[in-house]
């Protein structure tokens, strides 16, 4: 498929967002967000709940008017041209947006045909991403009886039946277990390797790193940071290296040499007596190697060594200095109605 | 000339491009939904239970406990009666059951299926068309069932012209009111609610009205209030085209009706629908 250059800036930006703002009453869900997502790349938009990450997906998307400011999509102006930007995008909503009581092979047939496929070609659409989404063996069953997994892959299935070139996923894995978690960014980095652009939201800097290239950090309806995400790890102190020696009374005197090494990041690294680890921030895999070598050069044996990425909280206490904007409510009931902020 | 080059057609075409769905878009966008929610019933059959139980337990219920003394005061029993009531029924049947458009639309809004078709490029009246188109198909089920039942009780079928017609015309008034319950579903926030208010929109309408009884009895400011009920006019229409008797007037008022409710709701439904946020 030829595809014209559509984008009348002429640059290569494929979401393009200029003081976008909305508010509800009282509360400023966006207040003037500035971003750009550049084509074929991931963009992780990180924060808390209420920050205004749907907000902004909801207005990328069309679902939304805002208040003022400007966007486009694929060169497609929000508010002038929703009709064609309807075209070019795919959206996979916080809450699973498939029609529960329809089986999965009929829920992607009905969206081929509201996209104008022909009958055959639906079909065929439909078969082939219930393959390759792992969904073939349940697709004549209603989606209600999917796990929560398997209707997110369905939902993602959905967004890619029309080819979208920019694709909206908005916090794809809240409230999934671990190892479903892990099927879900699979399939989702599966998608980016086709060369769609995404934007992506999420409340987890795990999550923006497993996905995204660029990083956008929004609370309060601002965007408080923004950058390649390993410039933004690096902001933040990059990982946290947990070291747990065999012999706790070794830990005061690891930390200390390791600090005295120099071996440890932006902060000096500290003891946690509770789980028997000392913490080394570190910021590269240079570093993180120094440290095992140290503890290897003092003889100390240790039982386990991990690395953790800083949590939401962590980063917005090193960006802001103050912790994620309440309320934090991390894994939201399905069926939680959408407030849309 | 390289690819990418735009020739003029493709410039034309990009100009005269507006994202404007053609009529033929707009059909078969509105063909898969209707697809979609026949699907629904037949993975949950029991949606249907309403459309067919309600004409039999109505039709028993006024045919034998009120039939005999209402039909007394008509002047023909209990049969008199049954041949006055079953055409009521058709229209009482046509706006009872257009407020299921209204609640199965609010639940469709409280899941993320309707962000999605919000999101794509179709027609966002195609969404409502195919709930009017299905209401409607349970609709002619529910009057088929009913016109079993009628036969059953008693009922002489004089003229199936008539009949059908009379059919035809409930479904246009039907299609009308689904537009109100439709408006109903998207601002309103839940099933339940939409429910409440459907009945007390419905209460006055059926029982204020010629369906059941005569309105030569009833005080004078009621019978003003008869006498412009759409349901009225609906049922003396249906009763003249199905049993006999002056239709015309009827039939006129209650197209009237139907035109302006739906010229009036049908856009205020889709426009609530296209800003809903």
């Amino acid at each position: 498929m030829t595809r014209i250059d559509k984008n009348p800036s002429g640059g290569n930006a494929a979401v393009s967002v200029r003081g976008l703002v909305k508010h509800y009453g009282e509360t400023k869900a966006l207040d003037g967000v500035d971003l750009d997502v550049r084509e074929g790349t991931v963009m992780g938009v990180l924060g808390p709940n209420g920050a205004g990450k749907t907000t902004l997906v909801r207005i990328l998307s069309t679902l939304l008017s805002p208040d003022s400011g400007q966007a486009t999509v694929a060169g497609y102006d929000v508010i002038r041209q929703p009709r064609q930007l309807r075209r070019v995008i795919g959206l996979t909503g916080q809450y699973a947006s498939v029609d529960e009581k329809l089986p999965g092979w009929e829920n992607l047939y009905m969206i081929g045909r509201l996209l104008d496929l022909p009958r055959k070609d639906a079909r065929a659409r439909a078969d082939e991403l219930l393959e390759r989404f792992s969904l073939t063996d349940a697709a004549k069953r209603p989606a209600s009886t999917y796990s929560g997994g398997m209707r997110r892959r369905l939902d993602l299935a959905a967004s890619m039946i029309g080819q979208p070139s920019v694709l909206f996923l908005d916090e794809p894995t809240t409230g999934l277990d671990p190892r479903t978690r892990n099927e879900v960014w699979t399939e989702i980095k599966r998608m980016v390797g086709d060369g769609v652009t995404v934007l992506l939201t999420t409340q987890y800097m795990e999550e923006a790193e497993q996905l995204a290239s660029e990083l956008t950090v929004v609370d309060h309806g601002k965007v408080i940071a923004g950058g390649a995400i390993e410039e933004l790890k690096a902001k933040v102190g990059g990982r946290t290296l947990r070291v747990r020696p065999v012999d706790p009374l070794q830990l005061r005197p690891l930390a200390a040499s390791l600090d005295e090494l120099g071996l440890t990041g932006l902060a000096a690294s500290t003891v946690d007596t509770e789980r028997g680890a000392v913490l080394v921030p570190i910021l590269s895999d240079e570093q993180l190697t120094a440290v095992v070598g140290a503890v290897i050069a003092r003889g100390i044996t240790i039982s386990s060594v991990t690395t953790e990425l800083p949590s939401l909280d962590e980063v917005f206490l090193s960006l802001t200095g103050h912790r994620a904007s309440a309320p934090q409510d991390e894994t939201p009931a399905p069926d939680l109605q959408e407030v849309a902020v | 000339m390289s690819a990418t080059t735009l020739s003029p057609a493709d410039i034309k075409a990009e100009i005269k491009d507006d994202g404007r769905i053609p009529l033929r878009g707009h059909l078969r966008h509105t063909g898969a939904l209707v697809r979609r929610n026949l699907l629904w019933i037949r993975q949950d059959p029991e949606s249907m239970f309403d459309a067919l139980l309600m004409p039999v337990v109505f039709t028993l219920l006024f045919v034998y406990v009120f039939g005999g003394s209402i039909g007394q005061a008509l002047g023909g029993g209990q049969d008199g009666y049954v041949q006055y009531v079953i055409p009521g029924m058709i229209a009482m049947m046509s706006m009872t059951l257009s407020q299921g458009v209204g609640t199965g639309f609010s639940q469709d809004f409280n899941s993320g299926v309707m962000d999605r078709f919000r999101s794509l490029p179709i027609g966002r009246g195609s969404v409502l068309f195919a709930k009017v188109s299905v209401e409607l198909v349970r609709m002619l089920f529910a009057t088929t069932v009913l016109m079993i039942v009628a036969v059953l009780v008693g009922f002489d079928i004089n003229s199936w012209p008539g009949l059908f017609a009379a059919v035809g015309l409930a479904a246009v008034f039907a299609s009308s009111i689904m537009w109100v319950f439709l408006t109903l579903g998207v601002i309103l926030k839940n099933a339940q609610s939409v429910q409440a208010m459907g009945f007390l929109v419905l209460f006055p309408l059926q029982f204020g009205s010629s369906i059941f009884a005569p309105t030569a009895s009833m005080p004078g400011w009621l019978q003003a209030f008869t006498d412009y009920n759409p349901l009225s006019t609906l049922a003396d229409a249906a009763r003249g085209l199905m049993v006999g008797g002056p239709v015309a007037h009827d039939l006129w008022v209650t197209l009237g009706w139907s035109v302006a409710i739906t010229a009036v709701m049908a856009p205020v439904a889709i426009h609530k629908f296209r800003t809903k946020s």
